[in-house]
């Protein structure tokens, strides 16, 4: 469980996150949604510990990470597993490479071992074929799944995923979605994903906080969005169409 | 926008990178991987290079000090002795080190720019890896290990060079040529190309990291970190340079 308490961040004097408080979940999937330029990424970057706010509290099972020290940082980082937008993998390592870079930087075992558990973390994204390729050679949605993959590696105990179907077809975005909500479930992690994806909201949204010019404006689950009264929020999320004719079907 | 305080900050980051970067290894084993890669990118993959400038100016030092210098005055062998004096003191040390600046420290800011902006360090640091000392501290060793073998091929191949002008352009006889490149040999002196090169050496690969790392922005801000870097780099080495051949020569 991640608990976040009266979180404030600005830079150079413009407040970009004021007064956030929320509770991300073990086992759920925690959405945090918001319009581009809302805050999303710097929330993130602040939970991570690439950002430190001036104000509040980040609470990793209740130990505070803002006022850590360095060792005590190191090591709840080996807990965390990030998927990037961009995947951020490599370039020069291969795909099973990659998977193993946090092993062999981090555990004992054996080579034989860590390559069994990198390879048994790519058959997992269903990506064994392509282990001996490099990040260049193989598809954005592909190297999602290696993203993935390189961050179970180590078993986290909490997942981070900064919109991971950006760049990504519908169909492909719905395997990432589903991908991840599963390891979720299996592994117990608290995951938490940046995204401003309706699909990803309305399929994956355990727990959703959705962030408003920096501040919270409503949080909610996926089902609550239907019902939900809070303008912005309906706004943001039935602007397109075709969800606004699913909310009428779902309303009647 | 640039104030008279910004060389100081710039230098106050460049300390602070540095000091983490002489941190303590997480893996030796990978560190000393990175490192054997890095001896090969930037050192072996840039013998061709240094071999190929190294031989041309040895052979073009040769034939310029033959035709304005040499008379009837001047003993014969002071085209070889020249020609050694330079390739030892200055160009096989400090004017291959401003040609690698270009090419090794375009390369590492550039490599280091885009794992910064491709968030790869990003992914690092989330990790739990000290990315400056992982990607930064085998370049920086790296480089080291190699410059002296680079120095040695380049006053070889110098010295090559301006024995092919003998014995195919004929302007002198090789004896002459031996007989000077021979004459009041100083072995400090090509122990002062190896310390000189030490130096410079960390110079390129620190700089250029520091102008890598601290990347803002996409890919023209990598292409300006690189362009920073080899002017960087080659300002302080020519810098350096003077305050070492003083304290080493004076």
């Amino acid at each position: 469980m991640i608990q976040i308490n009266a979180l404030h961040k600005s830079f150079e004097g413009r407040t970009v996150l004021n007064d956030i408080n929320f509770t991300f979940d073990n086992g759920k999937t925690n959405l945090i949604i918001g319009q581009s330029g809302s805050g999303k990424t710097v929330l993130m970057k602040c939970l991570v510990g690439l950002f430190t706010p001036e104000q509040g509290e980040v609470l990793y099972d209740d130990r505070n990470l803002i006022s850590m020290g360095k060792k005590e940082k190191q090591a709840l980082r080996r807990e965390m597993g990030m998927i990037f937008q961009s995947a951020a993998l490599f370039d020069s390592l291969t795909v099973l490479e990659n998977v193993m870079f946090p092993l062999d930087m981090f555990s004992n075992m054996t080579n034989r071992e860590r390559i069994r558990r990198a390879q048994f973390c790519l058959d997992r994204v269903n990506l064994t074929d392509a282990q001996d390729k490099y990040p260049g050679e193989i598809s954005g949605g592909m190297q999602k799944r290696v993203a993935i993959a390189r961050a179970i590696v180590l078993q986290p105990k909490y997942l981070f995923c900064d919109e991971p179907n950006s760049g990504l077809d519908p169909k492909t975005s719905l395997v990432i979605d589903e991908l991840i909500h599963d390891i979720t479930t299996e592994y117990n992690m608290t995951t938490v994903i940046n995204t401003h994806d309706m699909n990803s909201v309305l399929g994956i949204g355990d727990s959703i906080l959705y962030i408003y010019q920096g501040h919270k404006e409503w949080e909610g689950t996926k089902n609550d969005v239907f019902s939900a009264t809070n303008q912005r929020l309906t706004d943001f999320i039935f602007a397109s169409d075709l969800l606004k004719e699913v909310k009428s079907i779902k309303s009647c | 926008m640039i104030t008279p305080i910004t060389p100081i900050m710039t230098f106050g980051k460049y300390l602070r990178l540095m000091g983490k970067v002489f941190s303590r290894p997480e893996r030796v084993r990978m560190y000393f991987k990175q490192y054997i890669n890095e001896m090969v990118k930037l050192g072996y993959d840039s013998i061709g290079i240094v071999l190929l400038i190294s031989f041309f100016i040895g052979a073009v030092i040769c034939i310029q000090i033959k035709l304005n210098i040499q008379s009837p005055w001047m003993p014969r062998m002071v085209v070889g002795y020249t020609t050694r004096e330079i390739m030892l003191l200055e160009f096989s040390s400090s004017i291959m080190c401003l040609i690698l600046s270009g090419k090794v420290g375009s390369n590492i800011a550039s490599e280091i720019g885009t794992m910064r902006v491709t968030q790869q360090i990003d992914a690092l640091d989330i990790m739990g890896v000290n990315s400056a000392s992982y990607l930064i501290l085998p370049k920086i060793l790296g480089l080291m290990t190699m410059i002296p073998l680079l120095v040695t091929f380049s006053i070889g191949a110098g010295i090559f060079g301006a024995f092919c002008t003998a014995w195919f352009g004929g302007i002198m006889t090789a004896s002459d040529l031996e007989y000077g490149l021979q004459y009041s040999f100083v072995e400090w002196y090509i122990w002062c190309g190896f310390i000189k090169s030490l130096f410079f050496a960390f110079i390129i690969a620190s700089v250029s990291a520091y102008f890598g790392y601290t990347v803002e922005g996409g890919s023209i801000a990598v292409g300006k970190a690189s362009t920073d870097s080899v002017v960087s780099s080659s300002v302080l080495i020519l810098f350096s340079d003077l305050i070492l051949t003083q304290l080493l020569m004076g």
